[in-house]
């Protein structure tokens, strides 16, 4: 069991290392000889100028607008301003989604958020996955999907999980209303360079554990400020082992701790990924950019301003009792107690103890759950259903719930091999593909004091509606809570499975 | 957006850690135009009492002219939604003082002329307890004084100079036209592949 003194101790572990002084040239950014992080070469082949004050003018290669962008076209329309770089600049349609009758929304304000997107996107011409279209899905599973993201590209998105894209290798960060409106009249972004801090895991997961439990672990230990004003790069043997769906989960995360960008150097299980998706290049231009990816990782000797080991082993399937992702422990393992934690932890724990309506010091495997969700751009990708499907084949859900895929082309792909029937078997709603309860915009929310099993990525007060209490984990240990009632180890439920 | 240097005005506290951008504006009032005022719908949970009535005791119902907020660790943490930066702006406040931000909050509300003012715990305790009273922010010199409390406050230069002159980066950015078109020529002879198909 973690305690809070024992989440002071692991703090600990992170080793403070001599930051390099880099000279900074005015456009080329940073000395050649000195070793470079991934984040340093990234940084500096988007930088068009440097001010002063420290703020960088940065290229935009991909801007991925949704619904929520409303705000951005309004700021570009009050100046009369067109979208500078069309082909650039991808829509679409995920927040506000139905994902049950798509002929008949029944709200209007839902309604009026999905025309306003697709009017802005007819008015500046831009390519725009709409409710109808066969590739629709959440903005940060279709984007790799499509192979829209690449390794080396600069993408940005009105939305904090961008950092998902970072997986793959790219600068990937989400921005404000204000900086939407900024890209799309200018394709260029400003932004103050983060510091670099490197989050290495090494050894091997043990079954039925997952990059979910990765992230749910180091930010549970370092805090969900852990990485504030830090760009995150994943290294070590865990992290090259995991698939790119695992990598997309770890980076995704990222922002819970605090960082706005996570990120995984490219490598042969990257490429593998994207070789052939629509978007990405094809042939002699394949090749050329694969030349040009190769340079594309952290130098021998290279600095960080912060590093943060962790041993794979050590990492238990994991879920969150509280009301910030750092509220998160092993399912083996007992709630704190308030009067037993330090006093800056305490009245914290406290008020969360009370929201999450559960008792210091219970066990938190066996707290009984009303519904579960599988979804999200955390976790509705093929290999999360997967998982999920292994769990559930067979067994019958104490309580009701709903799977809703990444994408539908994910949705098609799970059709294919069977999986929506072990859901539906199972007792599971099988829907369509949006953000759906993952943030409640859609109209579908949990109950006030309803407890959800969910694979999303926040558990604020109100998230999933005002009154929900969210207990966020991996697909696997949702499929479990389904099955059995109440949280549990998924771990014995799938020997033999996978 | 209008620059600032010095603010005076009522200071309240707010002492919870990790207020999320979910809480200070839930999703359901996103899709609200901008027009219509983003104030009534900040904190809009936590201010109000089982039977959706403002509770009295709530900092910010109890002081509604307040325009200065001191709040706990991490605060902003969570989404991108620039709303949960004009629920504060259009509820009066201009500035937030706390011992960190998230990232993408504390851009977002320098961009709407917010101060993210990072001071301290220590110190951030000690500007509580002299809550409610007046402070006086200086921007120039990063201080804010509150009676016999005086903090220092750690705030970017880019952030403070961005305030200090209200800059609109739209207009800042269209200077840089040639510099950018001269980019973007070169990316796409080294990065073909960045305009797809
Ligand atoms: S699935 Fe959730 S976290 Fe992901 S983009 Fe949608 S609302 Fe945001």
């Amino acid at each position: 069991m973690i305690t809070g003194l024992d989440a002071v101790e692991q703090t600990r572990r992170i080793l403070p290392r001599p930051r390099i002084r880099l000279e900074l040239g005015q456009s080329s950014g940073i000395d050649m000889t000195a070793p470079q992080t991934l984040l340093d070469k990234l940084w500096s082949a988007h930088e068009i100028r440097k001010r002063a004050d420290g703020a960088s003018l940065l290229w935009v290669d991909r801007h991925l607008v949704h619904e929520g962008s409303h705000h951005g076209f309004a700021k570009l329309a009050a100046r009369g301003l067109p979208v500078a770089e069309p082909a650039l600049t991808f829509a679409v349609v995920d927040h506000y989604a139905p994902v049950r009758d798509r002929d008949h929304i029944a709200d209007p304000d839902i309604a009026r958020m999905i025309r306003t997107l697709e009017q802005n996107a007819d008015t500046h011409g831009l390519r725009i996955f709409g409710l109808k279209d066969p590739a629709q899905g959440i903005v940060h599973v279709i984007g790799p999907e499509q192979g829209l993201t690449l390794p080396g590209l600069l993408v940005t998105c009105g939305d904090s999980h961008t950092s998902t894209h970072g997986a793959l290798g790219a600068l990937a960060f989400g921005i404000g209303a204000t900086e939407v409106a900024h890209v799309l009249a200018t394709q260029t972004v400003w932004q103050v360079k983060p510091r670099a801090m490197r989050i290495t895991v090494e050894g091997t997961l043990g079954p039925g554990v997952s990059a979910k439990d990765i992230a749910l672990n180091w930010i549970s230990r370092l805090g969900t400020d852990g990485a504030r004003g830090h760009a995150v790069e994943y290294a070590g043997s865990t992290i090259r082992g995991l698939s790119v769906e695992g990598r997309l989960t770890l980076c995704n995360l990222s922002i819970e701790g605090g960082a706005r960008f996570g990120m995984v150097a490219p490598d042969a299980v990257a490429l593998e990924y994207l070789r052939g998706r629509p978007m990405a290049p094809e042939d002699a231009v394949w090749d050329r950019a694969v030349n040009t990816w190769g340079a594309l990782h952290t130098n021998d000797g290279a600095s960080f301003d912060r590093e943060a080991q962790f041993d794979a082993a050590d990492i238990a399937p994991t879920v969150t009792w509280g009301t910030s992702p750092e509220q998160a422990l092993p399912i083996d393992a007992a709630l704190p107690d308030p009067s037993r934690l330090p006093d800056y932890k305490a009245g914290a724990a406290k008020d969360a103890l009370d929201y999450m309506g559960l008792s210091p010091g219970r066990p938190v495997e066996g707290v009984p759950v009303d519904q579960v969700f599988i979804g999200s751009c955390t976790n509705a990708r093929i290999e999360d259903l997967r998982m999920a499907a292994a769990v559930l084949a067979g067994r019958r859900a104490q309580v009701p719930g709903q799977v809703s895929p990444g994408s539908a082309l994910v949705r098609a792909q799970a059709e294919q091999e069977g999986l929506d029937r072990i859901f539906t078997n199972a007792g599971l709603d099988w829907v369509q593909s949006g953000c759906s309860l993952c943030v409640g915009m859609n109209g579908e929310m949990v109950g006030p004091g309803k407890r959800c099993a969910s694979s999303t990525n926040r558990n604020f007060r109100g998230r999933q509606g005002p009154g929900a209490r969210t207990h966020l984990m991996s697909p696997a240990m949702v499929a479990a809570a389904a099955v059995a009632g109440h949280l549990i180890d998924v771990r014995p439920m799938l020997e033999g499975r996978i | 957006m209008a620059g600032w240097t010095h603010h005076d005005g009522q200071a309240i506290s707010l002492p919870l850690d990790n207020v999320d951008t979910d809480q200070l504006i839930p999703a359901r009032f996103m899709s609200i135009p901008r027009a219509q005022g983003y104030g009534g719908h900040l904190l809009y949970d936590l201010r109000r009492d089982e039977a959706g009535d403002l509770r009295s005791d709530f900092p910010v119902n109890r002081w509604p002219n307040a325009s200065i907020l001191i709040a706990g660790r991490n605060f902003g943490c969570g989404s991108s939604r620039e709303a949960a930066v004009y629920a504060l702006v259009d509820a009066g406040f201009r500035a937030v003082i706390a011992p960190g931000f998230g990232d993408i909050f504390a851009g977002n509300a320098v961009n709407n002329g917010l101060l993210p003012a990072q001071v301290e715990t220590d110190m951030v305790a000690a500007l509580t307890a002299a809550t409610p009273g007046t402070a006086q922010i200086d921007l120039e010199n990063r201080r804010i004084v509150m009676g016999d409390v005086q903090a220092e406050f750690a705030l970017g230069d880019a952030a403070r100079t961005k305030l200090i002159n209200g800059w609109d980066d739209i207009d800042l950015t269209r200077a840089e036209a040639e510099r950018i078109t001269a980019y973007r020529a070169t990316r796409a002879q080294s990065a073909p592949w960045v305009w797809p198909g």
